[in-house]
């Protein structure tokens, strides 16, 4: 267990995910506190990370959602009813999707859709939410924020859809956002300048960022701390500069089978998977 | 600019296939009139015509012509307006129809304005419920809707709801009480009697109209509602309605603020689609119901082969089909930023 200090933003205890219909837990005895800093969950695809992040928001319409305990500041999500995570959602904690192709509505433009996540929550003008949207869209480095607010989705690349995303998600001054593959959709090279964008912003306001990805060079780099997650558990925590430590086989794999640029020319290792591995573990 | 060139070539090509959907629709039914097994001259000569009368009135109808002839001149008629007299009635098969259409769009207009609010609302209720009872219970609603023919639910309905209990208005768009003091502006029953302040014929015509409209509009309801609910679950599934909920917003303002307005474009070209079908509906309702619309001339017409108004009559329910679809279009572009 690490250890509590008063910085602590998300503390989440033994949460367990289940599926409704299916036999097993999607997610089991996941533990983790989350200060001011950028936390890192890494794991292969149905490794259940991105169900950790939407349990957090509680948008799992069709799972059943077991822990010890889920406090958010003087919150407890477990226990909070839905009228009142409609004050969470958004307001204290959002939540960055994957590809902006996808995750805005095509028929709506850009620019309002971002603003209503401001004036969903605070009581404004029409006006006021717009300047603030304006101010945001700047902030995200989009140059002519007049222009894009009047843009729709398919109008625009993945890279500024992707800012967009940010802006929507940042509005508000959430406590904590969580990131599900921000980059994931884009290009290489706008990879990295979205998220130096992120990275700023996230710095500045001092916010709690939990950057769900499978990418384990992206997370070693943008990240404080990383939990690797393999089959619904996490199955190890490091630091995110002592990945080198890493005790757990899975995790030793991973890094193995990175290729690095001047490593020597042989075939990577194939990752290895231990049915062992699915037993119950306990992060010490 | 560039914009402004694709919408221009984009209603040029509309309108090319509108042109070459039209003259398909025209050859055939021209080929209905020529292969229809009753023979057009003895329909007008009757059957104790001699030979003589009978070979005038044929060469009369140029049927002694090549056939290529007899469709360039079937297509001058068209466009000139001149479709012939109907045999039954003696008069103009045009006028005839511009006589009987408002009967017909009232009815179909009423019957539209139930199916949609009832198919809709179902539709999404269903979705937004899926697999749970509401969805089970509306399923079974519709499908009753879309298997039960709709002459015999009009049969059964006339007995229970007229004969039976006498909440509504029997057969016809009023009582026989008021037939002949109508007023006669547009030819739309509720319309007219509302202008002229007749009150007692406007509740007549509302008792009238109401249940071959809701069985008409119960009918094609059943296809918006399955529609409506499949386009729904598609959209709810998208990545954007869970942007919507990340954002703060209820499921109900995600429902009618995301999911809606992008079903919206969809379920226009469904509803305009349901009118057509509706408009065909109204054939059998119409016969059940003794209103005097288009269904009503049509059947009569078709009992003793009266082959111009039977031409005419084709020609007008493809050229509404194909009216309505443009409609839809113009529609979807209007809607939806994606097309433009």
């Amino acid at each position: 267990m690490q250890e509590m200090n008063s910085d602590t933003i998300l503390a989440v205890e033994n949460l367990s995910i289940r599926y409704r219909g299916t036999p097993t837990d999607a997610v089991r005895n996941v533990t983790f506190n989350l200060g001011r800093e950028r936390l890192g969950i890494v794991g292969e695809s149905g490794s259940g990370k991105s169900t950790v992040g939407r349990a957090l928001l509680k948008l799992l319409p069709t799972a059943d959602i077991k822990a010890d305990r889920m406090q958010f500041r003087d919150i407890d999500l477990l226990n909070t009813p839905e009228k009142e995570m409609l004050k969470v959602r958004g307001r204290r904690i959002s939540m960055i999707l994957q590809d902006p192709k996808f995750s805005l509505n095509p028929i709506q433009k850009c620019g309002p859709q971002v603003a209503e996540a401001y004036s969903n929550h605070i009581r404004c003008s029409k006006k006021e939410a717009k300047q603030r949207t304006l101010t945001m869209l700047e902030s995200v480095q989009i140059r002519d924020p007049e222009r894009v607010y009047g843009l729709y989705p398919h109008e625009v690349s993945g890279g500024m859809g992707q800012r967009i995303m940010i802006a929507m998600m940042l509005l508000t001054d959430p406590d904590v956002v969580i990131a599900d593959e921000p980059t994931s959709a884009l290009d290489v090279t706008v990879r990295l300048q979205v998220l130096d964008i992120l990275d700023a912003l996230v710095r500045d306001k001092g916010i709690g960022l939990i950057m769900i990805s499978h990418d384990l060079n992206l997370v070693r780099n943008f990240c404080d701390r990383v939990l690797i997650m393999y089959a619904g558990q996490v199955v190890e925590a490091l630091n995110a500069n002592e990945m080198h430590k890493a005790q757990h086989p899975y995790t030793r794999g991973l890094l193995a089978a990175q290729p690095h640029i001047g490593g020597p020319r042989q075939p990577l290792p194939v990752l290895e998977r231990r049915p062992e591995w699915l037993e119950d573990v306990k992060v010490v | 600019m560039i914009a402004y060139k694709s919408q221009v070539r984009a209603a040029v090509s509309k309108a090319g296939t509108i042109a070459v959907t039209l003259l398909g629709l025209l050859t055939l039914t021209f080929i209905i009139g020529r292969v229809m097994p009753n023979d057009p001259v003895r329909a007008i000569v009757g059957e104790e015509a001699t030979r003589e009368v009978y070979e005038n009135v044929y060469r009369q109808l140029g049927l002694d012509r090549p056939m290529w002839e007899q469709f360039y001149k079937y297509l001058h008629d068209v466009v000139t307006l001149d479709l012939g007299n109907s045999v039954r009635t003696g008069q103009p098969v045009l006028e005839d129809i511009i006589h009987v259409m408002p009967a017909t769009i009232e009815l179909a207009l009423f019957a539209i304005i139930i199916s949609a609010t009832l198919g809709v609302t179902l539709g999404m209720v269903a979705a937004v419920n899926k697999d749970r009872w509401p969805d089970h219970l509306i399923r079974v609603f519709s499908l009753m809707g879309h298997s039960m023919p709709i002459f015999w639910t009009g049969m059964i309905a006339l007995i229970v709801f007229y004969a039976k209990l006498g909440w509504v208005g029997g057969s016809g768009r009023m009582s026989q009480f008021y037939i002949g003091l109508e007023p006669n502006a547009t030819g739309f029953l509720l319309l007219d009697s509302a202008m002229a302040g007749e009150w007692d014929i406007f509740r007549s015509a509302l008792q009238h109209i109401i249940l071959p409209a809701s069985l008409l509009g119960y009918s094609s309801a059943a296809f918006i509602t399955r529609m409506t609910r499949s386009f729904m679950l598609d959209q709810i599934n998208q990545e954007y309605i869970t942007t919507a909920r990340v954002k703060g917003l209820s499921q109900c303002q995600t429902i009618w603020f995301h999911a809606f307005i992008n079903i919206r474009v969809q379920l226009i070209t469904i509803v305009a689609l349901a009118f057509g079908t509706l408009l065909e509906g109204s054939i059998l309702i119409e016969t059940v119901f003794a209103w005097p619309g288009f269904g009503s001339y049509l059947v009569g017409n078709l009992m003793i082969g009266d082959m111009n108004s039977l031409m005419t009559c084709v020609l007008i329910v493809g050229l509404i089909f194909t009216v309505l679809n443009l409609l839809s279009d113009i529609l979807y572009r209007v809607f939806d930023p994606r097309t433009r």
